[in-house]
């Protein structure tokens, strides 16, 4: 092998799972060279699943959620600075400090951040909050100590929906807009978002669907209540906004690259595509920011903001920096995330939203305990357990054999009925949260348009 | 096909000692029909897949010919030999009180209990130059550890003991039905099992509201959001974990003792590298596993395993202690290794019936073997290899006695 990409110099911008992951991997497969992570956090890289469970349950405070670290990375380590751009020429991070930091190869884990409340005169009002980093969730906590009389949560994705689960075991009221027909419908599709909007009213939630919020209104700079589409009106002294996430692209925009608000897209080798569709091999791309085709999915661009895909697909960059051609490997790991509300274990692999036909395989809805098996023209794409994950190893092989669906039957704890229903996955656009999984397709961000210089 | 006879030779006694060969040979026929119907899986990745795989069963009921002693039993079946959705809610009652979420810290407080019972065995036969490490030391630990986790009293040990053994005995495969030898095994372990179910259904009525601090005291008063199990189904899981609970430890120790004395090397690296141990154990668990296979499983629809159907009802016998020396999955899988990272092993099964104790099994053998390797080197075996034990499911040695070399 050769010894020169063993050595040299490695930059990786964003220091949270992905980041952290790939420069233990790095130093695992023998990269020898010098190593930076740049991270706009001050903290070291942490764990963001707890922040919208136990933190908010008070379980588990928001600055003991640290990743543990699998080895040792000898890096130099830049947190609490942006990256500011890239030139990719010069070969250079240019940082918010005004230092460059010169690299022979670049990782781009830069994640994204929560979607801000669009008006920002209410987004300002005290009350009015996100969830994404660690101090947000030590924000919120710390409000939630307080006993607030109700808490809005505005988007029922994961997120939201884990907030409203927390707040309900708490003894909070909740209000919970959203406004496609259903929580989770955007990640998981009609059948199952139904289940979920029957579990978050079972629990107290006052959950409202069709709806959006017109106006957060405040008092003294305070949060009150707000204002909903359909007229009504409530009080309020919290309000979560839960719009799901945006990438953190920006500072790539004079960057050449294929970087947009969809993310940064890549081949299934982790390498970054540039502007013009050409596949660059000194950058590499890992985790809620990367975009890269995936072939159990006919190839669609696919973007995950899943935990597991941002460790798994680190793991497959920071291999490939340090390999040549030959010995690279794909990313091919089959998407899989979990959530915890409401009692429920919920536990998905392949992609639910990649589906177009939706049937209950084992258990059933009205017992909530089951696994609904997502297909797409006649394969199997998805399976989705709640309170079931432990069979999911099984639908996860159909789906990397693309088994036909619907699955035979023959499974125990069989459903009453085994008839595939349409799985109902709305557009993005009529959803208050973004999908967790967005099908980003083979379109450009932006149109290029050929000049001629005569 | 002509029905092969591997099943018969690799649970007739005479191959106990070494069933390795055999299962090399399984694994090179790959899935065949056995004489009595049932079909042999040997290969990991086999296997893997029909642990996970939801149309497999484990209530003998689904068998078109079950063996009718297993059905005559008067107790309801405990959470083992049940399917989804039943196995679910039985072992999500029963893993309250033991385990996360509910119990998180319950066998991390075992630890010292463990440690003290483990050093005054030792300190018992220190200065013996003959012991028998079954009897002196691998089967008193975990026995003693297990009753007092469920709050059976100690003095009742012999008693537990005599049960088990019948118990186990009646789980030999009898080539023929009416060996009269067999058929007077399968009636003393029906005995012993009805005994044992009401001595533990017994002793937890008398922890009804009077809780002392144990997991019979809890699996009665405590009710979570599923309820509490009948008194049939207490019976039946006491029972289950009261058995299962000891006896695969037993043999656990008792392998990984007979190991590190037949290879010195194993034994001197884990004494100049203690921390190993948790990893020498995960290689135990693969190398000489406990438990040598799954019997009673059983596919609900008719279901296609490397090129072979097999029937709906047939019996399914998935062969683990095979599946942990395939090559395919596993490098140099004939040797003991204490240093190998990649050993998902089946030592405790997979998937949803994956080893309920599995968690106090690990502690248990870390600390036993831990305190018994400074103390084996300069022994030997007196007869290698051991007297074992009548079971080729539960496979260990009877008697492991050793004596200065």
């Amino acid at each position: 092998m050769s010894g020169e990409r063993r050595d040299g110099r490695i930059v990786i911008v964003g220091a949270s799972l992905a980041g952290l992951r790939a420069a233990e991997t790095l130093r695992e497969e023998g990269f020898g060279g010098t190593l930076t992570l740049v991270g706009d956090e001050p903290r070291p890289p942490y764990d963001r699943p707890p922040l919208s469970k136990q933190v908010l349950l008070g379980r588990v405070r928001a600055q003991d959620v640290g990743l543990p670290g699998r080895r040792d990375v000898d890096a130099r380590w830049r947190l609490g600075v942006a990256a500011v751009g890239l030139d990719p020429i010069g070969k250079q991070v240019l940082l918010a400090d005004g230092e460059r930091l010169p690299f022979d190869r670049l990782l781009i884990a830069t994640g994204t951040r929560a979607r801000p409340w669009p008006n920002p005169e209410e987004a300002a009002l005290d009350g009015v909050m996100t969830l994404r980093t660690a101090d947000d969730a030590a924000r919120l906590a710390e409000r939630l100590d307080a006993g607030p009389r109700r808490v809005l949560v505005i988007g029922a994705g994961f997120t939201g929906s884990e907030i409203a689960s927390a707040c309900r075991e708490r003894g909070f009221e909740v209000t919970v807009a959203e406004r496609g027909p259903s929580p989770l419908v955007g990640a998981l599709g009609g059948a199952l978002g139904a289940l979920a909007a029957t579990v978050q009213r079972a629990h107290g939630v006052d959950l409202r669907c069709g709806v959006t919020v017109t106006s957060l209104r405040g008092r003294d700079g305070r949060l009150i209540g707000a204002e909903f589409s359909d007229g009504s009106r409530i009080e309020a002294d919290i309000a979560v906004v839960a719009l799901g996430a945006v990438r953190n692209t920006e500072w790539l925009a004079d960057a050449g690259l294929a970087a947009g608000p969809r993310g940064v897209a890549c081949d299934a080798g982790c390498r970054a595509f540039n502007m013009y569709g050409i596949v660059t091999d000194d950058v590499f791309v890992a985790g809620d920011v990367a975009r890269f085709p995936h072939p159990l999915f006919e190839y669609q661009i696919l973007a995950l903001e899943h935990w597991g895909n941002a460790v798994a697909q680190a793991e497959v960059a920071a291999h490939n920096m340090v390999s040549p051609g030959p010995c690279r490997r794909p990313h091919l790991t089959v998407p899989a995330f979990w959530s915890s509300q409401f009692g429920l274990n919920i536990k998905s692999v392949g992609v639910p939203t990649f589906s177009d036909q939706v049937v209950v395989a084992q258990g059933s809805l009205r017992e909530r305990r089951l696994v609904a098996v997502y297909g797409y023209r006649g394969r199997v794409t998805a399976a989705v357990g709640v309170n079931r994950a432990k069979w999911l190893g099984y639908y996860q092989g159909l789906i990397e054999t693309a088994a036909p669906f619907p699955p035979r039957p023959g499974a125990a704890d069989p459903p009453a009925s085994g008839v595939p229903v349409p799985s109902d996955v709305p557009s993005p656009q009529t959803l208050s949260h973004g999908p967790t999984v967005a099908l980003t397709g083979h379109v450009p961000d932006r149109r290029l348009t050929l000049v001629r210089h005569d | 096909m002509r029905p092969d006879t591997l099943f018969q030779r690799i649970t007739d006694y005479a191959n106990r000692a070494d069933p390795y060969p055999l299962y090399a040979e399984l694994r090179e026929n790959g899935v065949t029909r056995q004489t009595d119907g049932g079909y042999l899986v040997g290969t990991y990745q086999e296997i893997a897949e029909l642990l996970h795989d939801p149309r497999i069963s484990s209530d003998i009921g689904n068998r078109t010919d079950p063996d009718e002693d297993i059905l005559r039993r008067p107790d309801p079946p405990a959470f083992i030999g049940v399917d989804d959705p039943e196995h679910d809610r039985l072992r999500r009652i029963t893993m309250r009180p033991f385990g996360p979420p509910h119990s998180p810290g319950r066998i991390d407080a075992l630890r010292a209990d463990i440690t003290r019972i483990t050093d005054d065995l030792i300190g018992s036969f220190r200065d013996k130059d003959r012991i028998d490490v079954v009897d002196d030391f691998a089967y008193p630990l975990p026995v003693t550890v297990i009753c007092r986790l469920l709050g059976v009293p100690f003095e009742d040990v012999p008693l537990i003991r005599a049960w088990t053994n019948a118990i186990i005995a009646s789980f030999d495969f009898a080539p023929e039905k009416d060996d009269r030898d067999h058929q007077e095994r399968l009636r003393a372990g029906m005995e012993a099992r009805i005994a044992m179910a009401e001595y533990l259904g017994g002793l937890a009525d008398t922890r009804r509201d009077r809780p002392t601090d144990d997991m019979l005291s809890a699996l009665v008063n405590d009710a979570g959001p599923d309820g509490r199990l009948t008194r049939e189904e207490l019976k039946s899981t006491a029972t289950l974990l009261l058995i299962a609970g000891h006896e695969t430890t037993v043999n656990l120790i008792a392998n990984g003792a007979l190991t590190l004395l037949r290879l010195p090397q194993a034994l001197r690296l884990l004494r100049d590298r203690p921390e190993l141990m948790p990893n020498a154990v995960e290689e135990l668990l693969r190398y000489e596993p406990p438990v040598h296979m799954l019997p009673q499983r059983t596919p609900l629809t008719d279901i296609e395993v490397a090129g072979v159907t097999i029937p709906k009802g047939a019996r399914l016998i998935l062969m683990l202690a095979s599946g942990n020396r395939d090559p395919l999955r596993f490098k140099d899988p004939d040797h003991f290794d204490p240093t190998r990272e990649d050993n998902q092993h089946f030592g405790f099964g997979s998937g949803v019936h994956n080893c309920f104790g599995a968690p106090l099994a690990r502690v248990e053998a870390q600390i036993a073997l831990s305190a018994l390797v400074p103390h084996l080197a300069g022994l030997r075996p007196a007869e290698d290899p051991p007297p074992y034990r009548r079971s080729a499911l539960l496979r260990g040695p009877r008697h492991l006695v050793i004596e200065r070399a």
